[in-house]
């Protein structure tokens, strides 16, 4: 991979740090009028998602890593490994369940996500930002009560929990939005 | 296409032609004498923490300046007196939200001053253009390099062994400080641990460490402790201007271009031609004088509550 100078660091760009993949959020150039010239720098660690700083001196290199954002389909969980497929050549990926992380509650078959390959191996997974599901286990529906404010956990059918309004019920399937985890709205009822 | 369009509107032109104006009366009347100098030269600065920006010339190479220094102290030995100049300066690879690789600069000598008399005179001018802008009065303070980086750092700046330093440096940024010079360790730990715990208004740090002494003169402090004649000048823990009691031997400025030589060889940076008229000039006899350098766009960043350089210039590098 290329070495890239502190001058070259721009949000977005991934590099290695102590043999970690990192991906730069900001860069701070500093100087003294008299002294030398450092950059701060914020990272994201890609493998634990820790946010680093660190001060370099100006015109310092890191190597570059073999870091790539790729939308692939979710296929299927077979209990150890969750596979993921390219859907231009149908390229198949399996992650493991650290570098599924977070998205494994949201993921449905057949979501369209945004896999992070290290070194051809996926190392993040991001699930839509939008997605349906069907609650499974929730406290009896209050029906007609749709305009009280107050809410109660749910279920869904891939085991996050969330919380929705009291009208709803088991089997009814809510939209949510995966980055925050909040309830959109009802899609259908049950 | 937009970004034919400047920075800035309207408006901040004119806070920044009002900031130039009021600049200019300010010396006026001081009776302080404007020169206009050269941004171009066939020599320049030859510290190693400071690179000037190459311009091939149709029969000579030269360089544009860092700062009108130089050709200011020539006009000095020959008698100029009280100058100021107001103009621009480049420095290459400074370029952030606080820098741009050209700048406006506001550089001024008194002749016949210490650094005590010109830091109250730069206390005057940015109170006055602070008092036009807010009724609250801003406030002044003044401290000693060392008691800012004991509070700070916990450790004498003067006296701390350089392994210490170092290994402070490291802890506060990365492993490439641990066989850093002691100036740029001392920088480091001032930009990271003491200039966010500097008080707010207007800051003036005297007393430099002598190992960051550049262009001032040498001296001891009350503890014995070697120390140099330089301030520096923070404005809400932004630095805004660094003065000297200038060096006017030129023995010992020739020593202290050779050293800087030596430095810039050691780090691999661009050998500089050492500027022999300002040598000649010194030899003549520079005056005892104190001086200062001010940056005016960071100054009109303070004044107008701006968070970036970008945004109080027309035309920053980005746009150019």
């Amino acid at each position: 991979m290329a070495n890239y100078s502190t001058n070259e660091f721009r949000s977005g760009l991934k590099l290695m740090l102590d043999g970690d993949p990192c991906s730069i959020l900001e860069n701070e150039f500093v100087k003294p009028g008299k002294g030398q010239a450092f950059n701060r720098v914020k990272l994201r660690n890609l493998k634990t998602g820790r946010v680093l700083e660190k001060t370099f001196k100006s015109g310092e290199t890191l190597e570059g890593a073999d870091v790539m954002d790729m939308d692939m389909q979710y296929l299927y969980n077979d209990g150890d490994f969750w596979y993921f497929m390219e859907p231009d050549s149908y390229e198949q990926h399996q992650a493991t369940e650290n570098a599924v992380g977070d998205a494994l509650q949201w993921l449905s078959e057949q979501d369209i996500c945004v896999v992070t390959l290290y070194n051809g191996a996926p190392l993040s997974v991001v699930p839509p930002n939008h997605v349906e599901l069907e609650i499974v286990e929730t406290d009896p529906g209050l029906r007609g009560d749709t305009a009280q404010g107050g809410s109660k956990p749910a279920k869904l059918a891939t085991g996050a929990t969330v919380k929705v309004p009291l009208f709803l019920d088991q089997g009814d399937v809510i939209k949510v939005d995966t980055r925050t985890g909040e309830y959109q709205g009802r899609v259908k009822e049950s | 296409m937009t970004d034919w369009q400047p920075g800035t509107n309207r408006a901040m032109l004119q806070r920044r032609a009002e900031l130039l104006s009021a600049l200019r009366h300010f010396f006026l009347e001081r009776s302080v004498m404007e020169v206009d100098v050269p941004s171009l030269g066939r020599s320049t600065v030859t510290d190693s923490n400071i690179e000037s920006i190459y311009a091939g010339t149709f029969r000579n190479s030269g360089y544009l300046q860092t700062s009108p220094e130089y050709f200011m102290k020539r006009l000095l030995a020959t008698g100029a007196g009280d100058i100021y100049c107001l103009g621009k300066a480049f420095r290459q690879g400074e370029l952030g939200s606080r820098h741009n690789p050209e700048f406006s600069l506001l550089e001024w000598y008194r002749c016949g001053w210490d650094e005590y008399q010109l830091m109250n005179e730069v206390a005057e001018l940015i109170s006055q253009l602070h008092a036009k802008k807010s009724s609250q009065s801003l406030v002044i303070t003044q401290r000693s390099y060392a008691d800012c980086f004991i509070e700070a750092v916990g450790v004498d700046p003067h006296s701390a062994e350089l392994g210490q330093l170092q290994e402070m440096a490291v802890a506060a940024a990365s492993a490439s400080w641990a066989d850093e010079t002691r100036a740029n360790c001392l920088d480091l730990l001032f930009s990271q641990l003491v200039e966010p715990q500097l008080p707010l208004g207007l800051v003036f740090v005297h007393q430099y460490p002598a190992c960051q002494s550049a262009l001032a003169q040498l001296d001891s402090n009350t503890q014995g402790q070697l120390i140099s004649r330089r301030f520096e000048v923070f404005l809400n823990r932004m630095e805004l201007a660094n003065g000297y009691l200038e060096l006017t031997d030129s023995a010992e400025q020739r020593e202290r271009f050779a050293a800087d030589i030596k430095q810039r060889k050691l780090t691999g940076k661009a050998p500089i031609p050492i500027d022999q008229h300002l040598l000649a000039a010194l030899d003549q006899g520079l005056p005892s004088c104190a001086g200062v350098a001010l940056g005016v766009d960071r100054l009109l960043m303070q004044l107008e509550g701006a968070d970036s350089i970008a945004k109080v210039m027309p035309f920053s590098w980005d746009r150019c």
